[in-house]
């Protein structure tokens, strides 16, 4: 019976399907923890105000959310020095992200739940997000304008809202300004030193080009002059209001409003303002630049440094791995050497990737990028142009450790096009050349696009490489910008990899970027999702043109 | 379809040629293949082979799988070259030159001698696109010149009428019989001197054959046509002169009508009488 069930194949068909199933499960659960806490995030949590009493103490209020829970069973309770009563089986703990950081010292804090007399959420508690010292937890008491209070009590939150609306806009401006047109004359002033430089070291430092620099150099500083008359304007505009709000514990501190993102009182906002406030979150998150170590504001540089990153990498990786797959399975003499060759790039694919960062930083950056420092920059030195981790060596550093899939797939392409579509093109008194050009090429590209879709999946994941050979925690700018030459190959950049390593386990506020790591995580995924979803769709449509002859 | 079945029964062939040059037009060899020996390695797939193919004529090649009839067809454009455990030695001489010459230019030579093979073989491309590959190969990149020779080619391989309107449509969305016929306005396309056939018809149906049984009874009033067939009514329906081979070697060759009526030897005999193979 069990004999004849083992060789019908059932047992068989069972372990597929479970292995199938275990496979399906871990995927689900891997998106599915991300998503959850990564999503949630966002939401605008209600805020608690606690009526808190240690026992022999005093009735304390603590005012924050409740972000987590946590069960200890009494017996292990006790061994980490809480005095357990007998009736109790478990203690239980929450964590609150009470905020102020600039009072308190920690933006969270364990209470006993036991200890807590009361809990409510009163209408009037309100969230400061601040570019400083993260979210401010508190009541507003008044709001002050050059020093006077302009308005109080109940007069205060619809005043605070528009000045703060006013203030967000002229904040909007001053950035503008600071990042786009003084960035820009920076960036000239600094061509203009260097170019200067460039000429002393060439001995043409003559009066024409002295009178050249200066003349340009005025006319940037009038510029500079006129932006900064702006700047002292609007500063002085966004720096004259400020809001007064009580902390939990009663103390009143002032906060000027150039230093708040937004503020709102979660408790009264109705399910519609929720799903309004989170959207602006997101799209903060995916669109700004990061905060207060990364653990705040937007990750947009991160996504940009990663998109751009995947970009130059397959810019690279293609053509190389496509000629070299060409010459090894078109040209090269099949026999020793080339299948030592194919052994060599299958096994690349298996060096751990770190050992290719150090590859990168050792001979690229240091020995390539210094090289080229001395022979084109030398009016830079001592501070390096390409002899530094940037984009371009971790883009080929990335194409480098991408190669071998690209190389393999597209062999597999070449090998797989039936010999009669080549005869055809010979016998039409084609060239081998014309040959693979004309048919051959265009028949594999589908293969190619494969073996694209894998480098792309592998380089957009990796980190370790990275933060050898041009990935930083935050960079000030993007390499690409409104300043010639546009792409700056040689600028550092930030990764959603990288980035994730940094807020996770390198932040100084671990409770609080937690969610974000998810995010981040969510986004990477995404990202990745959606740079393969556009290689497949492009194979897909190549496929469909150039699908070969059936049988 | 084919008054020269009955032209002749002579037995000498060069009387056949000069009653057929009083016939039609000046009958001259185009294709003379001289001692032409080919190795696979250390097999030797031909032995010795001489032969004259004249031109504007249909000269087929029969025999059983594995004689080199189909190494011998492909000897005429220098496809063999491909295989690269191929010697030759011997001349083929097209036009009075040595193909296997060093001076001659492969690919040059290969627009004289344009080859259609057994499996239909378009490229991935459209109609079109299929056609004026071969011009496109020579830089002619001139549309009016691509769509008149295009249209002109179709119409030779009697395949216009059928595809006008679908001229840009992917080659492979057509049947097999109209790919077959498509590869050969290709090869028809660059105006070769010399179209070779290897089993054109093997792998289509009765309906497609006789098509391209017609097609080869037109083209041959333009080009010199080499067949090489599996099977012997094809050959007899299409062509002119019939070249026996059996392992490797020719055993004989002759006019269709001749070879088939009478053979003069008996390995020839056997096979076309179905007592061999």
């Amino acid at each position: 019976m069990i004999k004849a069930w083992f060789k019908s194949g059932t047992p068989w068909v069972w372990l597929n399907a479970a292995a199938v199933s275990a496979c399906l499960i871990m995927v689900i659960g891997v998106l599915g923890l991300v998503i959850v806490r990564g999503v949630g995030h966002f939401w605008p949590a209600q805020v608690v105000q606690f009526s808190y009493q240690e026992p022999g103490g005093e009735i304390q209020t603590i005012i924050g959310e409740h972000v987590d829970s946590s069960v200890t069973p009494a017996a292990m309770a006790k061994t980490t020095g809480h005095i357990m009563a007998d009736d109790e089986d478990t203690l239980v703990q929450y964590l609150v992200k009470t905020g102020n950081r600039d009072v308190t010292g920690t933006d969270f804090r364990w209470i006993l739940e036991r200890n807590v007399k009361q809990q409510q959420a009163p209408a009037d508690l309100m969230v400061v997000e601040r570019r400083e010292w993260g979210n401010f937890y508190g009541q507003l008491v008044a709001l002050k304008e050059g020093g006077k209070v302009i308005a109080e009590g109940d007069q205060a939150w619809p005043a605070t809202q528009s000045k703060i609306d006013d203030a967000l806009a002229v904040f909007g401006q001053i950035a503008h300004l600071e990042k786009k047109e003084v960035g820009a004359i920076n960036y000239s002033l600094e061509q203009l030193r260097l170019e200067q430089k460039k000429l002393q070291l060439e001995n043409r430092w003559d009066a024409p080009a002295q009178q050249r620099v200066a003349a340009k150099k005025a006319e940037l500083e009038i510029e500079y002059k006129k932006y900064q008359t702006q700047l002292l304007e609007l500063y002085r505009n966004i720096r004259k209001d400020s809001l007064v709000a009580k902390t939990e514990n009663g103390k009143e501190i002032e906060i000027p409003l150039a230093k708040v993102v937004r503020i709102y009182q979660p408790n009264t906002m109705s399910l519609f303002h929720k799903i309004g406030h989170y959207g602006v979150k997101l799209v903060e998150f995916l669109t700004d630049d990061p905060r207060e170590a990364n653990t705040e504001g937007g990750i947009f540089p991160a996504i940009f440094g990663t998109v751009m990153m995947v970009i130059m990498m397959s810019i690279i990786v293609t053509p190389f791995g496509v000629i070299a797959a060409v010459y090894l399975r078109e040209y090269a003499k099949q026999g020793f050497i080339t299948r030592l060759i194919r052994i060599a790039v299958n096994n690349l694919a298996g060096v751990p990737s770190i050992v290719y960062g150090v590859f990168g930083l050792g001979f690229f950056v240091y020995i390539l990028g210094g090289n080229i420092d001395q022979l084109f920059f030398p009016e830079s030195s001592p501070a390096p142009v390409y002899g530094t981790p940037g984009l371009l060596w971790a883009s080929i550093t990335l194409a480098l450790l991408t190669l071998p899939v690209v190389i393999v797939s597209t062999e597999e392409g070449l090998a797989r096009i039936p010999s009669s579509i080549r005869e055809g093109s010979l016998a039409l008194g084609a060239t081998k050349l014309e040959t693979l050009w004309l048919t051959v090429l265009p028949m594999a590209s589908p293969a190619m696009m494969t073996g694209l879709i894998l480098a792309v999946a592998r380089a957009a994941g990796e980190v370790a490489p990275l933060m050898l050979v041009g990935v930083v925690k935050l960079a000030p700018t993007l390499p690409l910008d409104g300043n010639y030459p546009f792409l700056h190959l040689d600028r550092k950049f930030m990764h959603l990899g990288f980035h994730i390593y940094d807020v996770g386990f390198q932040s100084p506020n671990v409770e609080a970027a937690r969610p974000l790591v998810y995010a981040t995580s969510l986004l990477l995924v995404l990202v990745i999702v959606g740079l393969n979803l556009s290689a497949i769709v492009i194979r897909n449509n190549l496929r469909e043109k150039y699908r070969a002859l059936e049988g | 379809m084919t008054a020269h079945h009955t032209r002749t029964h002579a037995i000498d062939m060069s009387s056949v040629l000069r009653d057929q040059k009083k016939n039609t037009e000046p009958n001259e060899t185009c294709i003379k293949v001289e001692n032409l020996n080919l190795f696979y390695g250390e097999k030797q797939a031909l032995h010795n082979v001489n032969m004259e193919m004249p031109k504007k004529k249909v000269t087929a090649y029969i025999g059983p799988s594995g004689c080199g009839k189909s190494t011998l067809l492909r000897c005429i454009n220098r496809m063999n070259d491909l295989v690269d455990c191929a010697t030759i030695d011997g001349k083929i001489l097209l036009d009075n030159e040595n193909i296997y010459d060093k001076s001659v230019n492969v690919a040059a030579l290969r627009r004289r001698v344009g080859m259609v093979f057994q499996k239909p073989n378009p490229f991935p491309k459209s109609i079109f696109e299929n056609v004026a590959y071969g011009l496109r190969i020579q830089g002619i990149n001139d549309k009016r010149i691509l769509e008149e020779t295009v249209e002109n080619s179709l119409r030779g391989a009697a395949l216009w009428d059928e595809m006008k309107d679908r001229l840009n449509d992917n080659a492979l969305g057509i049947s097999g019989g109209q790919q077959q016929r498509l590869v050969i306005a290709r090869a028809i396309a660059i105006e070769p001197e010399v179209l070779l056939l290897d089993e054109p018809a093997s792998a289509l149906d009765p309906i497609s054959t006789l098509k391209i049984e017609e097609l080869i009874n037109e083209l041959k009033e333009k080009y010199t046509i080499v067949i090489v067939t599996h099977n012997m009514q094809q050959a007899a329906r299409v062509s002119d002169l019939t070249a026996f081979m059996f392992m490797g070697e020719l055993i004989e060759m002759g006019t269709t009508s001749e070879l088939f009526t009478n053979p003069q030897k008996k390995q020839t005999e056997d096979y076309i009488t179905g007592r061999y193979g």
